[in-house]
């Protein structure tokens, strides 16, 4: 279906559910999703509310194509006040849930207030309610996932939960879905668990309806599926070996950050890579990578299923590790591995397990823990801190135990659950902290690819690759080749490539799917399925909306043009030591102001009066 | 002179049987080109991809004598990621 026009408000403080319509003249403007409701966000809460407080709400919601025959769309958003950034958070997720809270007849689910004690919420198509989940805390997202399932005895129901890691005040944790995929960046799972929400169970079957023109729909998405397949990207690339392909030709680029961002290749980027997963282990003579898989209504099925070798330190005494599980993005094996110097492709597989076991999103977390592991190695932190442990870069037994104590929330665990800059700045080193508006950084180095570095720098939600995703086309030509090292005409790429990011978000589909689609595929699939007239122009107009009413939002949390930076480390301190890059910096003073200017906003990164007007705002 | 091809991804299959880390090291005339070295191993159009010492090379360029002794041609399949 496309809009159901059903919300789904839970106010947990009263323990009150109750069921209210779509605004559908803010979905006219906004779409769905990311889009409205960071509009519900914007006008229900103060932003300079704390984030882990009662007064933040927290919003799972859903696209007007979410659950609809079109590819990729499966995807469903958590939308609230980041508590790592201070600045509006909205996080992605794929695997099922999605799907099934459209089929249960909900766009979005607005969770204010926080119960008294933990609960968590089960909805059955129009039944909900909350109920008592006192044996579930302290449990991790799996052990969650199977306690509900055995409970309702209901094989089909779809379950999103955090670990220990959000009870414990961890400030990256995810809410994991479907045991193995994740709403994973700027930590809306300590949001959720601050509101002593411990999990989200739906089972819907009401079916797939409301589509303004069938017959048109069902010849745009067609048409959509016959464009991913033919594309080789997305018809063979991507299925065949995942986003991991990209740990040897980012290396090769020379722009792969390596041990905290001091270098930007890795020696050991073959061991880990997509070609390395696929390679028989003397141990156990099996491949790491099991096989492939999909999302709910995907075409292209990136997904990564693997299995750690049985006779792996990791593994070899636990059994229930053994088998096949969630398997390593490029994004997860370059910072558990190359950003901690850690070439054991098993060993950060497993810390990649735990991650989803107990909800964290392993960018932080392997950022964080590079981040200690300069610290260490300097002299700023010591075995005490570690309880014996050299957290050594290239250690993979200090990964795995850090990412453990992470996980539980114990000792050490405790204080990199505050993220890295919290980390750096609490042992006098703030300089280490590779990070933007709080978040750490994604696996692509602004200094061999410039505009990247742009694009992490205005980021709404903290350093991020999914908000610009400007290496497509610096990198891979995608949807026309850049020169990376090259800083004109940067400004207005980002933009663009923000811009049209925002609407994908915003419509229920997969960002993945904008290597095949342009606008004018999506476009035509969002137009037969919706009420009202959406052209590309109208599409890009939402995304530069939603993209301003976020700057807007982080403007009034209190952030300003000061946080639209990189580390002093990525634009004077230290230059590319290797590579295409050698002796560069990120020259984001360069591209920074013109970046202002093509937005419509002042100097200082404020959105003009006539900027606002224009978008409607 | 001598430079090292990389195949990456399903072009690895292409390499020689004795090749490791996706790497082999090649003798070359100065007149060769990217496209002329490519065409020895790899089949017409697989090559997308294509980077000199990690530079992009655009696909006119392949067909320039810009190989040098000890550059680096890394290549890869239509791919990408996130």
């Amino acid at each position: 279906m496309s809009w159901t026009k059903k919300v789904l408000r839970v106010n947990l403080t009263e323990g009150s559910i109750s069921e209210e319509p779509l605004n559908m003249e803010w979905a006219m403007d906004y779409l769905g999703q990311r889009g409205l409701a960071t509009k519900y966000l914007v006008e229900e809460t103060d932003p300079k509310s704390d984030a882990l407080s009662p007064e933040n709400k927290m919003i799972m919601t859903t696209g007007p194509l979410t659950g609809t025959i079109a590819s990729t769309a499966g995807r469903y958003s958590v939308v609230t006040k980041s508590p790592l950034t201070g600045a509006i958070a909205c996080s992605n997720s794929g695997g099922y849930i999605g799907n099934e809270m459209k089929n249960a007849g909900w766009d979005m689910i607005i969770f204010e207030g926080k119960a008294p004690n933990p609960v968590y919420l089960y909805i059955e198509n129009d039944k909900a309610e909350l109920l008592p989940a006192d044996d579930l805390w302290g449990k991790t997202v799996w052990e969650t996932d199977e306690l509900l399932h055995t409970k309702h005895q209901e094989p089909q129901l779809r379950v999103a939960a955090i670990g220990r890691s959000a009870e414990k005040g961890c400030l990256f944790a995810a809410i994991v879905n479907d045991l193995h995929r994740a709403a994973g960046r700027s930590g809306v799972g300590t949001v959720m668990a601050s509101k002593n929400l411990k999990a989200v169970a739906i089972r819907g079957t009401l079916g797939v309806g409301n589509i303004e023109n069938p017959k048109e729909f069902l010849q745009a998405t067609q048409d959509g599926k016959k464009v991913l397949a033919e594309n080789a990207v997305t018809g063979e690339g991507l299925p065949e070996h995942g986003t991991q392909v990209l740990m040897n030709v980012i290396n090769e680029v020379g722009a792969l950050p390596t041990r905290n961002h001091r270098e930007v290749q890795f020696e050991g980027a073959g061991k880990i890579s997509a070609e390395a997963m696929r390679e028989v282990r003397e141990g156990d003579g099996r491949a790491n990578l099991t096989t492939n898989a999909a999302c709910f209504g995907c075409t292209i099925a990136c997904q990564r299923v693997s299995t750690v070798d049985k006779t792996h330190f990791t593994v070899k005494d636990k059994p229930e590790y053994q088998g096949s599980s969630g398997g390593l993005e490029f994004e997860n094996a370059w910072s558990l591995g190359t950003d901690c110097g850690v070439d054991d492709l098993d060993a950060i597989t497993f810390a990649n397990y735990l991650c989803n076991e107990d909800g964290m999103d392993p960018i932080s977390l392997g950022a964080t823990i590079a981040a200690a592991m300069e610290l260490f190695e300097e002299g700023y932190i010591t075995v005490e801190n570690t309880d014996g442990v050299e957290l050594k870069f290239g250690s993979a037994e200090a990964l795995v135990w850090a990412t453990e104590v992470t996980a539980k929330g114990e000792g050490f665990g405790k204080e990199l659950g505050l993220g890295s800059k919290r980390l750096c700045e609490k042992y006098g080193r703030p300089e280490f902290s590779m990070t933007v508006k709080g978040q750490e950084f994604p696996a692509y180095d602004p200094r061999g690819i410039q505009g990247i570095g742009l694009a992490y720098a205005t980021s709404n939600r903290g350093a991020c690759h999914l908000r610009g995703y400007t290496v497509a086309s610096e990198i891979m030509g995608i949807p026309e080749k850049t020169d990376p090292l090259e800083t004109e005409g940067k400004a207005g790429l980002v933009k663009a490539f923000q811009d049209a990011t925002a609407v994908v978000d915003s419509v229920g589909i997969c960002v993945f799917s904008t290597f095949a689609w342009s606008m004018e595929d999506i476009a035509p699939q969002i137009d037969a399925a919706c009420e009202g007239d959406w052209s590309v122009d109208r599409c890009l107009e939402v995304g530069e909306r939603i993209w301003t009413m976020e700057r807007d939002y982080n403007l009034a949390a209190g952030l300003t043009a000061m946080d639209d930076t990189l580390p002093k480390r990525l634009i004077k301190d230290i230059a590319a030591k290797s590579g295409p890059a050698e002796g560069r910096v990120n020259d984001l003073s360069k591209m920074l102001p013109e970046y202002y200017e093509v937005r419509g906003w002042t100097p200082d990164g404020v959105p003009t009066e006539e900027t606002r007007q224009r978008l409607g705002l | 002179m001598k430079i090292t091809l990389k195949l990456y991804a399903g072009l690895s299959q292409y390499l020689p049987v004795d090749s490791k880390n996706h790497s082999t090291k090649l003798d070359i005339s100065s007149s060769a080109t990217a496209s002329s070295v490519l065409d020895k191993f790899v089949p017409e159009g697989a090559a997308h991809l294509v980077l000199l010492n990690g530079v992009f090379l655009e696909p006119e360029e392949r067909k320039l004598p810009k190989l040098k002794d000890g550059d680096t041609l890394a290549v890869w399949p239509p791919v990408a990621g996130g």
